[in-house]
């Protein structure tokens, strides 16, 4: 069951109707005694492309991680507040988390292939989900999600060689592939390109734009271009604050903040 | 006088000269040290000094014992020591004309240190080469008065009945390696299981406190020697199994396989589990991530992504194990048979190649006896075995390293 | 109902991981369960060892008792007062001429089955006897008392005599030579490896070679012993010396592997800085690297050491499980050491000798653990994290 949301906050800040997919109710979040994020509250578009940006530090990762429950693996992690996927409360005891993993995916700063075959990779989560079953549908489905990775050209015919013996950027666009093969909704990525050329960084923002028709992408990028160049609302994090949010545009444009301004024109950070 | 009472003699009456001497040299060039430039420091021209007058001497006292030792030469004890103490003025002549402010003493000195460092691994090396050569020799003797061919072919072995000149199928040794990799499976089929899952529980999901004290206690398993080992067998382990035999309506001889090779089992569990623990520790944390995120469960990301990552490290550990086992002597001396047999039901006593060494070593044979020698034809097998399984296991090791470091 | 919450397939999965999850903490308890029932075992048999039965007597120093050793105690105690003891008295009374002629009251031992039979253990006593003995403790003229002479004694063939002074002290000869020969070898071999070794084939070489060392098994040292020192050299069989410089070979790889790992973990930034301040490669090393790697020298010595201290195969191949009842006094005579002395005594068919091979397994596992928990504490106590 599906519920729709109009946010009078993004009518305000954005301008645009948009189907609200993740909201972020006053979250908080404490390693050990530090606390790392001072209540949050944000919503997140539906197939749109939403950036975090700000210096290091200040929080940005560490929300993403909230949001796909990364955190539970770090032991000293508390965390308050609510986070709502399509109304539901991935913090409530009931949700279970490895069913919201395979909803929500996750691409890391550094590529990080398994030491399998690219076909390998592609195909382990479905078939730990049960998505494909048989030989012929793995086939099929391993190419599809190939294609929509744009990798499969430059794949097709060494699928059984191992992943990591790809370039820095295609093991990227593998990892985004594998995420996408489980079919989530919402992909979520810490630093992409950071690890990646130019060149590499372009085909994945390319990747990007083409993925957001069926995707909801959350990008905590620190390339305040890349942000402008691929995002349509952006987020600017603080020490552990969310500054300011909004259009992408209106953001890069007319900072509302004075913060925000001098982040953007690089006086600090 | 023999020549190590000349090399008494003159050590304790040349070490201390030496001694004398640099530091008489010390203190002639402390005291010139500020009006000229001297290339070393005061005691480097001590140091010098002392070791060019000690070590012609010392020199000369090795190659007396060594030839000695070898039973080539030996010089009489007066000779030598003539000898080395001549060496000995020579050196100091020498060292003290050295004595000048254009002389670098301290590099002739760390020359001299770090011949004394090379020799070192040298002897450790040569450590290595005498095991094989001395294995190989004495293997040699045994070889011929027993073909290799019948050693490696034969079931019967029966060297209490073998003659001078009559050998012929009393030495084959298949009974007897069938008994050890016998006891060997049995000891792995308890440890590797047992070792790998201690240590998938200690490095993914134990808390760090309970870490800190499950992989030292584990560890206690390693530190208690083999002859401990032996006895619990012997006399607590045998007679359950025995006692368990029983109740289960089989026969089982107090020498049974089955007991040794349990006990050898959790006497491996700490190398399998301590070397596995820390492979899949080295397991990049952003593959369990990655893995992870695409939803799985814990088990799921070790099953399929963090066991087969750490596999090669895991084989080593394994292997460094079986070797462990193959050549383990007390547990088997104290509780596994002497009698060669070959069979595949492990309730019967068997024997094994390190049994049978110590029994042809310990027993009142001549040292030339065809028994006494099938030790060290044995002890060859066992050598080539192990060398194998460790260069398969470093090759393994280097795999997974060049691929995660 | 909704997507995220778990469903019937999620199910099935988390059972797998319950059970694999359980198969994991099994495997742990099983190993931590065998360590306390070897231990409770172990303690369970040997303990008892620690106190031997004695009895009151009045002892006659006499000449009679000098020509017959056995009269210096009345009758009825003949059969339980300890005939090795008995044996020890004419040369006391030789030693002693002052007590000639006296009878005194004294706890001597008693035999090794009327030791058992207050311990409540199998023993080869008539009924007669026990009937003796019982009324006996009834008149506080028996008790058990701790066990000196366990430490005092070497190996008897009397079980209630037998104890492990020799093999200690056989233990510290032969480990003496051990270190003497190993840590001098091993550290100087680490130290030209690590600093001074050109990268070449021959270096490769002796690392392979110090790696196999390494993993060949025990015995086939005790094989290059008697080969080479015994048969080639001519060490006295037996002997500490032979023993030492067996173990010391086997002891040699695990000093030159820790060692190395310890002036591996001296950054380079030390030297560097040593080297800058002008200092040749030996003063950078003797004067910095090695002060930083001592601990981590001296933690894998112990750890050797230990090693070597429990090690029994390679030495009864050259032939250190003689009876050996009186301690060595050089490196030449002939030796036992403690787990040599453990294994001859676990072969002895009198029950009595079973405690005592239990206790001393309970000293020597208390010494190696000691040793191993005081290494380990060392490498905690100088850590540096860099």
């Amino acid at each position: 069951m599906l519920l729709q949301f109009g946010y009078a906050n993004d009518l305000k800040q954005g301008g645009n109707m948009n189907k609200s997919k993740i909201s972020i109710h006053e979250l908080k979040l404490w390693y050990d005694k530090n606390q790392a994020l001072h209540g949050i509250d944000l919503q997140i578009a539906e197939k749109k492309i939403t950036s975090f940006i700000g210096p290091s530090g200040c929080g940005k990762s560490t929300l993403l991680r909230c949001l796909n429950r990364m955190n539970d693996h770090i032991s000293n992690c508390r965390i308050e507040g609510k986070v709502l996927i399509d109304n539901q409360d991935i913090y409530d005891p009931n949700v279970d988390v490895v069913q919201l993993r395979s909803h929500i995916g996750m691409v890391f700063q550094k590529p990080n292939p398994f030491p399998k075959s690219i076909y390998e990779n592609v195909a382990y989560a479905p078939r730990i989900h049960g998505i494909a079953s048989s030989g012929d549908d793995m086939d099929e489905l391993v190419e599809n999600v190939l294609k929509k990775a744009s990798l499969w050209k430059e794949v097709k015919d060494k699928l059984h060689q191992p992943g990591t013996a790809l370039s820095g950027g295609q093991q990227q666009r593998l990892c985004i592939a594998r995420t996408i093969a489980v079919k989530p909704e919402v992909i979520l990525m810490d630093e992409p390109c950071s690890a990646l050329d130019p060149i590499a960084s372009a085909k994945i923002e390319e990747l990007m734009d083409e993925l957001k028709k069926e995707y909801t992408i959350i990008i905590v990028t620190h390339s305040m271009q890349q942000a402008a160049r691929v995002s349509d609302f952006t987020a600017f994090f603080y020490m552990g604050n969310l500054v300011e949010f909004g259009n992408t545009g209106n953001i890069f444009t007319k900072p509302q903040q004075q913060q925000t301004e001098d982040y953007i024109t690089g006086r600090f950070g | 006088m023999n020549t190590s009472d000349a090399a008494f003699y003159f050590f304790i009456t040349v070490l201390p000269i030496a001694a004398v001497i640099g530091f008489l040299v010390k203190s002639k060039v402390q005291n010139a040290f500020n009006d000229t430039h001297w290339r070393s420091l005061p005691i480097h021209y001590a140091f010098y000094v002392g070791l060019v007058i000690a070590l012609p001497g010392a020199i000369a006292f090795f190659f007396a014992s060594a030839l000695h030792l070898l039973t080539i030469y030996t010089a009489d004890g007066i000779h030598v020591l003539v000898l080395a103490t001549l060496l000995s003025m020579w050196g100091g002549f020498h060292s003290l004309k050295n004595v000048r402010p254009a002389f670098c003493a301290r590099e002739s000195v760390e020359r001299i240190i770090r011949y004394f460092l090379i020799s070192a691994a040298f002897i450790s090396i040569l450590t290595t080469i005498g095991i094989v050569l001395a294995i190989i020799f004495e293997a040699i003797h045994f070889f011929k008065i027993v073909s290799l061919w019948e050693f490696l072919t034969g079931t019967h072995w029966a060297p209490d009945d073998a003659t001078e000149g009559n050998t012929s199928g009393m030495f084959g040794s298949i009974p007897i390696f069938a008994g050890t990799f016998m006891i060997t499976i049995i000891a792995m089929s308890v440890a590797v299981p047992v070792g790998i899952l201690s240590a998938v529980y200690m490095s993914e999901y134990a808390s760090e406190h309970v870490r800190n004290i499950a992989k030292p206690a584990l560890e206690i398993l390693a530190g208690i020697p083999t002859v401990v080992y032996g006895f619990f067998a012997a006399i607590t382990v045998s007679p359950l199994v025995v006692n368990f035999a029983e109740s289960a309506g089989l026969h089982a001889d107090y020498t049974n396989a089955l007991t040794p090779g349990l006990v050898m089992g959790i006497m491996i569990i700490p190398f399998i589990s301590s070397l596995s623990d820390d492979v899949i520790r080295s397991v990049p944390r952003s593959l369990r991530d990655a893995s992870l995120a695409l939803g799985t469960t814990n088990s799921e990301t070790i099953i399929k992504i963090v066991l087969p990552t750490a596999l090669p490290g895991i084989i080593a550990a394994c292997l460094l194990g079986v070797s462990r086992a193959l050549g383990e002597t007390m547990i088997v001396v104290m509780a596994a048979g002497l009698r060669p047999n070959l069979t595949w039901n492990p309730l019967e006593g068997m024997t094994t190649v390190t049994v049978r060494i110590v029994d042809a070593l310990t027993g009142d044979q001549a040292f030339d006896s065809p028994e006494t020698l099938s030790a060290f034809g044995l002890g060859l097998v066992l050598l080539v075995i192990t060398l194998i399984l460790n260069f398969i296991s470093i090759y393994v090791t280097r795999r997974f390293r060049s691929q995660y470091e | 109902m909704n997507k995220i919450v778990s469903n019937k397939a999620l199910k099935r999965r988390y059972r797998k991981e319950k059970i694999f999850k359980g198969a994991a903490i099994f495997a742990l308890l099983l190993a931590a369960s065998f360590l306390v029932f070897f231990f409770s075992n172990m303690i369970g048999k040997g303990v008892s060892a620690f106190s031997q039965a004695e009895i009151l007597v009045d002892v006659h120093y006499s000449e009679s008792s000098m020509k017959s050793y056995r009269k210096a105690v009345d009758k009825p105690y003949r059969k339980i007062v300890s005939r090795g003891w008995l044996r020890t008295l004419p040369m006391y009374m030789e030693d002693n001429p002052e007590v000639m002629g006296t009878t005194r009251q004294e706890w001597v031992l008693a035999t090794a089955d009327v030791d058992q039979y207050l311990k409540g253990y199998p023993n080869r006593l008539k009924d007669k006897h026990k009937q003796y003995i019982d009324k006996l403790q009834e008149e506080g003229k028996l008790k058990l008392a701790f066990n000196t002479g366990f430490f005092t004694r070497g190996d008897s063939k009397m079980a209630e005599l037998a104890g492990i002074k020799s093999a200690v002290i056989g233990s510290i000869l032969v480990l003496l030579v051990t270190l003497a020969v190993a840590l001098p070898i091993g550290v100087m071999t680490a130290i030209y490896l690590e600093e001074f070794a050109p990268d070449n084939r021959l270096t490769q070489l002796v690392e392979v070679n110090i790696n196999n060392l390494a993993a060949i098994p025990s015995i086939l040292f005790g094989l290059l012993g008697l080969a080479i020192f015994i048969n080639f050299f001519g060490v006295p069989r037996s002997s500490a010396l032979v023993g030492g410089l067996t173990l010391a070979l086997m002891t040699l790889p695990v000093i030159i592997i820790t060692t190395r790992a310890a002036l591996r973990a001296v950054p380079n930034s030390i030297r560097e800085a040593a080297y800058g301040l002008g200092a040749s490669r030996w003063q950078a090393v003797f004067h910095h690297v090695l002060p930083l790697a001592f601990p981590g020298i001296l933690t894998g010595t112990i750890i050797g050491l230990a090693q070597a201290m429990g090690e029994t195969a390679p030495l009864l191949v050259i032939g250190m499980m003689a009876y050996i009842p009186d301690s060595p006094t050089g490196f030449t005579d002939a030796a036992t050491v403690l787990p040599a002395q453990i294994f001859t005594w676990a072969g002895e068919s009198i029950r009595a000798y079973e405690e005592r091979t239990a206790a001393a397994i309970l000293v020597l596992v208390t010494i190696l653990l000691s040793m191993n928990a005081f290494a380990i504490w060392l490498r905690k106590r100088f850590e540096t994290r860099w």
